[in-house]
């Protein structure tokens, strides 16, 4: 008897962040101009992608406790480069793309080997990766704006391959996809339980035999390629990639994160939380704009979201507690 | 001598959502007395000291003070009759001073500004008062535990009208020499008129320090005991309504020539110098010494959780290199810290998370099964009767004693043959403790081979075939248990 009000309540607990999503979906569809339209429903979906993909990434590191700062940069940077191989140095296109996510991948070895490996705080090493990325595309550009196929010109099938097909969202498939696979990553396999025991007490899963340095190393390696897809999907949904932009990126993704309930502190999150902070933030930026406020109000709500869904979690936790 | 009851709590209830924590409980304190309070964890101690200093409120029954009934809405009030207590963690600032914490939230001050000397001045004679060897101006975190465990409870009693103080498990960190340090000061406590409430779970500390014993158990008050007329063994079977100490063991039970399964050679680190020693199949090796005698940094050393300097580990006659955790637990090598929070469990994973840990490559397969661990973990927890609602419970909600089992349930999982536990029984109420004896027994039967690191002679007295005494760094003796005795050891154990 007791314990089945318990499950209810947690149940309930988790209903929360589902709940707010349809709330403000519903309370945008009555405030704002043309909201509740399929056009509408497909740009929040597609102003998702990358973020997305940012998110589930960096929930990993962040369940181990610890910070990917560079990602959004790293997604510029892979994406950047993508570009001038397949502009300037002849690569097809699919090559071209599989670059980008080579390059995510080598970013996130470095971040993992300077924080598991020679023990730089996370915050630091990824700060230090955030600018060395941001750099390192604008100088392999030549600061030069990269452009990728687009509707009518050649490799046409890249816009109709991963963003959409005869008005068909396509993306969204891949973001369902990879969301699929990253909560796979996240509850099925020992890299996603050992994710749980590192973020919970490092030391001790150390002392049990897990190699934590290693896996930590995969842990960012994972949040790096994820950066990388990211890019192919910022690379499809804009076709022009600018040097030196990115940077704010890796904070909505982060923000995602943290609204969908993962501590910033580790050990505790969920791949499904983290996909509805995404939205929450995706509707929130569409339904603003829907009702006639500007890009900077978004900016200025996103931080309001995430003060009070992180109040409203510790408050939670405290309620669940006292219970 | 005819003490005045100066608190007296009568008929305490106290329920919480579906549970009934206190049920007429009774308990009271003389000025100048010192009054133990003792039971298992979960038996309503702390409970019932939160309702005396105010940090919950009682449902029913009630609170006198010099006779005169009292309500306490909260922890203020209470200070303010003259109860303080002194947790059982440390809460001090380490890079603040002596003064600054014992004054934190009431400095002395001018307007804004500190006056600092003033303020060392009344702490000076504060420690003065109470013959402590303590500068005001010194770093919190430069002093020994023992002294920081001192200011806590100057700091205690820097409230000027302290009646009664709460000491919660105050010997907890300390040493042997700490202890009778903190017992000279109660003694000085009680001749200034003050009541004191001692709360412990080493009963050699009951008997010598305290006038009378309160029992609780299970919510409720089962007895008072004056110190003079009761025995260790009184005491323990009113907390746990049964007897439950086994005899000391007065011989080994492993053949001298029976099979070496472990074996160290020369191990050297910072802290370790030259040690070896030789594990044999199903044997208790208890290892004895005092606080920083090495034999924590010992274990670690073969369990690969810290770097040694040089020496070799052989496991069952083959020399392995064990250079960290991992190499350790491949060879059947676990390690049970003294600090369960800290290094053996991840607190805020379920019970099945836990004992699956070191064991997820060998039981499941690339993809995680969780109804096989669950069942697993199920298992373990009706083999070792731990006390979780279920395999899906945060360990951290678990008591001591029943976390304790999930970490050795977590290596029986792994297969360990050599299992090392570094005080396996601290923190953990006496019913617990006699259930890991219990466990350990069984496990060096079944042939487990096991080190036990332990500052509580009684307890490797009853629990080890052979023990080996260490002192700074160094072995200093083997002892078989047939000859074993408090003193020989104490006498190898402390420098000459």
């Amino acid at each position: 008897m007791d314990n089945k009000t318990k499950n209810k309540k947690l149940n309930m607990q988790k209903l929360l962040a589902p709940l707010a999503l349809v709330i403000l979906y519903i309370f945008f569809a009555i405030v704002g101009n043309n909201f509740f339209s399929v056009d509408t429903f497909k740009t929040i979906l597609e102003s998702a992608y990358f973020v997305g993909f940012l998110a589930f990434g960096v929930t990993f590191v962040i369940i181990t406790g610890g910070i990917d700062l560079s990602i959004g940069t790293v997604m510029m940077c892979a994406a950047l480069i993508g570009g001038v191989s397949y502009s300037s140095w002849g690569f097809p296109l699919w090559l071209a793309l599989i670059l980008i996510l080579v390059v995510g991948t080598l970013f996130g070895l470095l971040n993992g080997v300077l924080v598991s490996r020679l023990k730089l705080p996370p915050f630091i090493a990824t700060l230090g990766t955030y600018s060395i990325s941001q750099g390192l595309g604008s100088i392999i550009t030549k600061v030069q704006t990269q452009r990728y196929p687009t509707v009518g010109t050649e490799d046409a099938w890249f816009k109709s391959v991963f963003f959409s097909y005869k008005k068909f969202p396509v993306g969204a498939l891949y973001l369902i996809a990879f969301f699929l696979l990253a909560a796979f990553l996240l509850n099925k396999t020992r890299f996603g339980r050992y994710t749980f025991a590192i973020g919970s007490n490092e030391e001790s899963a150390r002392l049990s035999g897990v190699n934590v340095e290693k896996w930590k190393t995969l842990v960012y390696m994972v949040s790096g390629l994820f950066a990388g897809i990211a890019g192919v999907f910022y690379a499809v949904t804009y076709t022009t990639v600018i040097p030196g932009t990115g940077n704010g990126q890796e904070m909505n993704a982060i923000a995602g994160v943290v609204i969908g309930g993962t501590s910033m502190s580790g050990g505790s999150g969920t791949m499904a939380g983290t996909l509805i902070g995404v939205f929450i933030m995706s509707v929130l930026k569409n339904g603003l704009l829907a009702a006639g406020l500007e890009a900077q109000w978004q900016t200025f709500f996103t931080g309001v979201v995430v003060i009070a869904a992180v109040l409203l979690d510790i408050y939670r936790n405290k309620v669940a507690n006292k219970a | 001598m005819k003490q005045d009851v100066w608190m007296r709590m009568t008929d305490i209830q106290k329920y919480f959502p579906g549970v009934h924590a206190l049920d007429g409980v009774h308990f009271e304190v003389k000025s100048g007395e010192v009054m133990a309070l003792v039971g298992e964890n979960g038996a309503g101690k702390s409970t019932l000291m939160k309702i005396l200093t105010g940090i919950y409120q009682k449902d029913e029954g009630k609170i006198l003070i010099e006779g005169k009934e009292v309500e306490f809405a909260n922890p203020g009030m209470a200070q303010k009759m003259g109860i303080s207590i002194v947790h059982q963690e440390l809460n001090l600032m380490g890079d603040l001073t002596v003064a600054e914490n014992i004054y934190i939230g009431r400095e002395s001050r001018k307007g804004i500004v500190l006056q600092k000397g003033e303020q060392n001045a009344k702490a000076k004679a504060l420690l003065d008062s109470l013959n402590l060897d303590i500068k005001p101006n010194e770093i919190v975190k430069k002093l020994t535990v023992a002294k920081q465990q001192m200011v806590e409870i100057a700091k205690a009693l820097s409230f000027e009208n302290t009646k009664l103080l709460i000491l919660d498990e105050p010997s907890a960190a300390l040493t042997d020499t700490e202890i009778q340090e903190l017992f000279r000061f109660i003694r000085d406590m009680k001749e200034r008129g003050v009541g004191i409430v001692y709360i412990s779970h080493r009963m050699d500390e009951l008997l010598e320090i305290t006038d009378r014993i309160t029992v609780m158990r299970d919510g409720q008050y089962v007895g008072l005991l004056n110190t003079a007329e009761t025995t260790m063994d009184e005491i323990v079977s009113m907390m746990v309504g049964r007897v439950i100490y086994e005899d000391p063991k007065t011989a080994s039970r492993v053949s001298p020539d029976s099979e070496v399964i472990l074996e160290a050679k020369h191990l050297c680190s910072r802290e370790v110098k030259d040690v070896s020693f030789a594990l044999r199949k199903g044997e208790i090796l208890g290892f004895a010494g005092l606080m920083g005698a090495g034999r924590t940094e010992t274990a670690r050393l073969v369990c690969g959780a810290d770097k040694k300097d040089s020496g070799e580990v052989f496991v069952k006659g083959q020399k392995v290199d064990i250079r960290k955790p991992e190499d350790a637990v491949k060879h059947g090598i676990g390690y049970l810290s003294e600090d369960r929070k800290r290094y053996g469990l991840c607190l805020g994973l379920s019970v099945t998370e836990n004992i699956a840990l070191p064991s997820l490559q060998q039981v499941t397969g690339a993809v995680i099964n969780k109804e096989k661990l669950n069942k697993i973990a199920a298992d373990y927890v009706k083999q070792l009767q731990i006390k979780t609602p279920g395999v899906n419970t945060v360990v951290r909600s678990l008591s001591g004693g029943n976390q304790q089992k999930v970490v050795i349930a977590k290596w029986l999982l792994r297969d360990c043959d050599v299992l090392i536990f570094d005080e396996p029984t601290r923190g953990i109420d006496v019913g617990a403790k006699s259930e890991i004896y219990k466990l350990m027994n069984e496990l060096a039967d079944e042939g487990k081979s096991i080190i036990m690191i332990s500052s509580e002679l009684p307890e490797l007295l009853r629990m080890s075939d052979r023990i080996i005494v260490m002192c700074e760094g160094k072995v200093t003796g083997e002892i078989d248990i047939a000859e074993a005795s408090q003193e020989n050891i104490m006498q190898l154990a402390t420098s000459r």
